[in-house]
């Protein structure tokens, strides 16, 4: 029996994993909703000041994001680990560190994709300049990834760990801290009129750098996670 | 038989469970008590014969704790990151230990350099705590050890949970300077206040020596510290263990 090729496995990973996602497609709207009840939260708590509201949204709008993705990648490895199917993968003779990075994208395009999607809406509801909304989109882009790349690493390693859904944040802000500064260094510059490209192209070398070192970071954490 | 003899006999010793156990032993008392002498020579000397600073007054003094302790948060990451490269790479159970322990004596010399500076920033500053990048990249720092004493507690299984964290340590030694460089860059964007902590300005060799003096006790005390901790750790990891029963019903019986 000769081993199928690396290639058919990825695509086998990902035939699997949306398969799953489309399954449980009601649970693809939580996070969606999530992020619909903050934002809309935001203009009670601080008055409907349109001004004041156009100010802050695209902060407000790039933390909503980013809480609203901490749910789906706190129970990302946990199901995988329980019934087994981890043991599959890294038994598997493909590199772990691939299918590790197709598990990860996988995951961005199934919880975090949609949110990006909804952005524009929820930009709408906190009057967020119409200018402004192409930059915060792209910032959002480079840096759901760069989120989840990072999140899923640390989700590896608490994914045998009892209460983790707090860990999983406390472990997440020190990597959050550089990638929202980026991303709300973007959106503030173009709200200014100021040149924006440079923070958008720190966000995006910091990804290049988190899309070849991540992978390996995370397959070592699933190692450890499996080796009880 | 393999002979791999790049590392000298005492250290393949070293390694041991019981030796180390042993080792840290006879060195504590030492260490604590040179700790100790040496932060009363230097509080002597920062508190009563440092002269006055000619614009912050007396308040400056807290600077013989405040210094050290800063110093010691990230010395204290990278004796835990070095110990926990060694955890990762080499399995050695007695690095795992070691890189676990140091976690919350650096959490507490970095929570007290907190408490510290945002004493001394009250009367210098008018606040409390300011968005200075020095302050937000120390309180991230603290999140990170905060992180890594948290992975480590909520797995059950000690080994497992010592490397999973340790892991964390490390890709912590990859994300602090970038954080450190972010908020720098940050806190430019933002024009805010750019208040240098000692600045270019010389310091008078009267405030030298007893910071000096402070630094190398708060060092010391590390050492004793973690060795302490590392001896209790050895004995909860090697509970199973025939030496680690036998030190044990020693102390149940004296």
């Amino acid at each position: 029996m000769n081993a199928p090729n690396a290639g058919a496995a990825c695509r086998a990973l990902l035939r699997r994993e949306f398969t799953l996602a489309w399954r449980r497609r009601g649970e693809m709207l939580l996070p969606l909703l999530y992020a619909v009840i903050v934002a809309t939260l935001f203009p009670f708590a601080l008055g409907p000041d349109n001004a004041l509201l156009a100010r802050i949204s695209g902060g407000v709008l790039l933390v909503t994001v980013l809480l609203a993705m901490l749910p789906s990648l706190e129970s990302m490895f946990r199901g995988d680990l329980e019934d087994g199917s981890l043991e599959q993968l890294l038994l598997s003779p493909q590199p772990l560190p691939l299918l590790a990075l197709v598990r990860i994208l996988a995951h961005w395009s199934t919880t975090a994709l949609p949110l990006v999607v909804a952005t524009p809406l929820l930009a709408l509801l906190l009057r967020l300049p119409s200018n402004v909304l192409p930059v915060l989109l792209v910032a959002l882009l480079l840096a759901t990834p760069l989120l989840a790349l990072l999140g899923a690493t640390l989700s590896a390693l608490t994914a045998g760990a009892r209460r983790s859904a707090i860990l999983l944040s406390l472990m997440l802000l020190p990597l959050a801290v550089p990638v929202v500064i980026f991303a709300a260094g973007a959106v503030a510059a173009a709200q200014a009129g100021l040149p924006f490209l440079a923070p958008l192209s720190w966000l995006a070398a910091a990804l290049v750098l988190a899309l070849a070192l991540a992978p390996f970071a995370c397959a070592a954490a699933l190692r450890i996670a499996i080796e009880a | 038989m393999m002979s791999r003899s790049y590392l000298p006999h005492w250290m393949h010793l070293l390694g041991s469970p019981p030796v180390f156990y042993r080792f840290a032993g006879t060195l504590r008392p030492w260490l604590f008590w040179s700790a100790l002498l040496l932060a009363a020579i230097g509080l002597y000397g920062g508190l009563v014969l440092a002269p006055a600073d000619y614009q912050q007054g007396d308040a400056y003094r807290i600077i013989f704790i405040h210094v050290p302790c800063a110093w010691m948060s990230l010395f204290a990451y990278g004796c835990m990151a070095v110990a926990a490269l060694v955890a990762m790479v080499w399995r050695v159970k007695l690095a795992e230990v070691i890189a676990m322990e140091c976690a919350p004596v650096g959490a507490a010399f970095t929570l007290v350099t907190l408490i510290t500076g945002s004493l001394w920033g009250k009367p210098m500053w008018g606040a409390w705590w300011t968005w200075d990048a020095r302050l937000t990249s120390e309180l991230v720092l603290l999140f990170l050890y905060l992180g890594v004493i948290g992975l480590d507690h909520a797995i059950e299984d000690r080994r497992r949970g010592a490397r999973a964290a340790s892991l964390l340590a490390l890709v912590g030694v990859v994300n602090l300077p970038i954080v450190h460089y972010s908020v720098v860059w940050w806190n430019t964007l933002h024009q805010g206040s750019t208040v240098q902590l000692l600045g270019p300005s010389k310091i008078a060799p009267g405030m030298l020596w007893p910071l000096l003096t402070m630094a190398l006790a708060t060092h010391l005390y590390f050492f004793a510290s973690v060795l302490n901790r590392t001896r209790v750790g050895l004995l909860a990891v090697e509970g199973g263990k025939e030496w680690a029963r036998s030190i044990v019903a020693e102390n149940a019986h004296a």
